[in-house]
């Protein structure tokens, strides 16, 4: 890697900061807002006086609000979120344990969306107003408005249900298996590190249904933003110069034209992952799938204060974690973006 | 105007398809309004003889776990859940334009202020800063509606800012200046129905997008509270029922839900292409 590059990473690096700064103290305010006593809230619904107490000095409630948050970004670099009301275990270990299952489910789902959208949309663009075109536009347009819960509950009744082909919707393995050693938290990964195929069909078949119910969701955008992206590239003049040149369809599709249209795909997977990571929650309930999505809606119901602040945090965090990945892959994609700096 | 009925027709003709979400915007409101009047039976009335009935003459969707005519929950669950889209599309616009374009006219810090708090919001995953809003405010519809409307915000401030942004040294505002018009007076007269048209392709693009929010915060027991109806809890109520094959308890409120975002989005597009035909996609 040059030197110039690690130098502009550096710098996006600098760019996510205001927004960390503002997440936490958005999540700081957001506790604070409570209404009534926060103290109460933190303690649930089962706490004494002295344990309220208690609480109360731990988070400085009897303090200016400056001290408060001076208190809160002190626990937070400790890595202390406090403890769950529902489980009696610290929230940062519930997360730790929950993530790489969302994670896992995240991933699988964004990989499927762009498998099936990128080929859509560069077909549909080659190809305007072709059957291609109009399945793409259907799909794009049935694509956003589909509540991710309930086509994930569809999947269930058709494959599940009427067809018998996928196993119960209920985690990530079926009791039979065995879950593979810890080792990256992937289920799919460790299985197959562990040499264990057959824990790796278990652990693929139930992670189809939730990971197509997430791709199909954020398919739409990535599709719809490659058609119009390939669109107006396919059109530009250097396009039409590869072409004269004689060169061969596929490198001035590949090489000439996807690669430029890839920029404005790349920005819109920014907001592709917003609607992911919330997504993320529903297909998490919908499949009973043990990650933090499921954990917080359990948090959410049973007003377990701390896990829900923890859940917010985490995902805010990942989300500038994935914008930050984005931004670095850009400056990969286009030369021109390190010229700049 | 003749030109925009005109534009209306041509538009409509090219694109069949955006009569068709017209007229499925139309049946909405409609059922909205009269909802509780056409339902052929009481949505609370729960008769357990009757419990878990696949669709019938009778029964149109079929009944519930506790024998509720589920055609009827459906109908009358349309008032709510508009409702809720509407007041916090109406809220967020409401803000999200004054700021945006008092941001976009004077720049400075007003600008800088309004733009750290737009991008503050888009550094949460939406939906789970929804979520966080309505654990923070309390379980109740109206923080729904709140925490809709909050990260709704930023879209409305962002487009409002950048359409006053190009429009504040333009030769009308000049014209007005000279005619001795104050700066609040030039925003709010002059300025802002010039960008009206734009806001309102972005609010029918993000109608579909509130209400799936709405129903999404509910489905997972956020807000509405049962026996209400309202399409994401039903969906959530009959998602118990879907592994033993009882589908119609979550499939109609679920195709209701499906059909009113599909026909915002439709409108959206559609609308767009009324207002802005270059950005036709």
């Amino acid at each position: 890697m040059k030197h110039s590059t690690l130098k502009l990473i550096a710098r996006r690096l600098l760019h996510a900061v205001p927004s960390v700064i503002g997440i936490v103290v958005v999540t700081f305010l957001l506790t604070r807002a409570l209404p009534g006593d926060p103290a109460v809230y933190f303690a649930g619904p089962a706490a004494d006086e002295k344990s309220i107490a208690e609480i109360r000095t731990a988070l400085g409630l009897d303090r200016g609000l400056p001290e408060q948050f001076g208190i809160y970004l002190k626990n937070l670099a400790q890595g202390d979120l406090g403890v769950s009301i529902g489980t009696g275990r610290p929230v940062v270990t519930e997360l730790a344990e929950r993530l790489p299952a969302s994670i896992e489910l995240t991933l699988c789902g964004l990989l499927f969306a762009l498998s099936v959208a990128l080929p859509l949309g560069v077909l549909a663009a080659t190809r305007p107003n072709s059957a291609v075109d109009h399945l793409c536009r259907v799909v794009v347009t049935a694509g956003v408005s589909l509540p991710t819960f309930f086509t994930g509950l569809f999947l269930i009744y058709i494959f599940y249900y009427l067809l018998g082909w996928s196993p119960s919707p209920l985690g990530r393995l079926d009791f039979v298996y065995v879950p593979p050693p810890h080792i990256t938290g992937f289920y799919l990964v460790d299985s197959l590190l562990a040499g264990d195929v057959e824990t790796f069909r278990g652990s693929a078949a139930q992670l189809i249904l939730p990971a197509f119910t997430l791709g199909l969701f954020a398919l739409a955008p990535i599709a719809r933003m490659t058609r119009a992206a390939m669109l107006s590239v396919l059109s530009s003049d250097f396009i039409r110069t590869a072409r004269a040149s004689g060169l061969a369809r596929s490198k001035v599709l590949i090489a000439y034209a996807l690669r430029n249209a890839m920029l404005p795909v790349l920005t819109t997977l920014g907001m592709v992952f917003s609607f992911l990571l919330g997504a993320n929650v529903l297909v998490e309930k919908v499949f009973s799938w043990p990650g933090i999505g499921s954990f917080a809606v359990e948090a959410l119901v049973a007003s377990d204060y701390a896990a829900v602040q923890g859940f917010v945090l985490a995902m805010a965090i990942l989300f500038v974690a994935l914008n930050l990945t984005i931004d670095v892959l850009y400056t990969f994609v286009d030369p021109r973006v390190k010229m700049d700096s | 105007m003749r030109e925009f009925f005109k534009h209306l027709r041509y538009v409509i003709g090219e694109n069949p398809v955006t009569a068709v979400a017209f007229g499925l915007f139309a049946l909405i409101v409609l059922l909205a309004i009269v909802g509780p009047v056409i339902a052929p039976f009481d949505p609370l009335a729960s008769d357990t003889n009757n419990a878990l009935q696949p669709p019938s003459p009778e029964h149109w969707f079929g009944t519930d776990q506790l024998g509720r005519d589920v055609l009827s929950r459906v109908i009358v669950a349309t008032r709510l859940d508009l409702g809720i889209s509407i007041a916090a599309v109406a809220l967020s616009f409401a803000i999200g334009s004054a700021l945006g374009a008092y941001a976009g006219f004077f720049g400075g810090w007003s600008d800088r202020i309004v733009g750290r708090v737009a991008d503050t919001i888009m550094a949460f995953p939406l939906f789970v800063l929804a979520m966080g809003i309505v654990a923070a405010l309390g379980n109740t519809v109206e923080n729904i509606v709140y925490a809709t409307a909050i990260i709704n915000l930023p879209f409305y401030a962002r487009v409002a800012r950048a359409e006053v942004n190009v429009r504040r040294d333009a030769a009308f505002v000049e014209a007005a200046r000279l005619c001795g018009n104050g700066d609040m007076r030039i925003l709010a007269v002059h300025v802002f129905p010039n960008i009206l048209p734009p806001m309102m392709v972005q609010i029918s693009l993000n109608m579909g997008w509130a209400i799936l929010n709405a129903a999404g915060l509910s489905f997972i027991g956020l807000g509405v509270r049962p026996p209400t109806a309202e399409w994401g809890i039903m969906v959530a109520e009959g998602a118990t029922f879907i592994i033993s094959g009882e589908w119609w308890l979550a499939l109609f409120p679920g195709a209701a839900l499906m059909l009113a975002v599909f026909c915002f989005n439709l409108l959206g597009d559609g609308l767009r292409d009324l207002i802005d035909p270059r950005q036709r996609t």
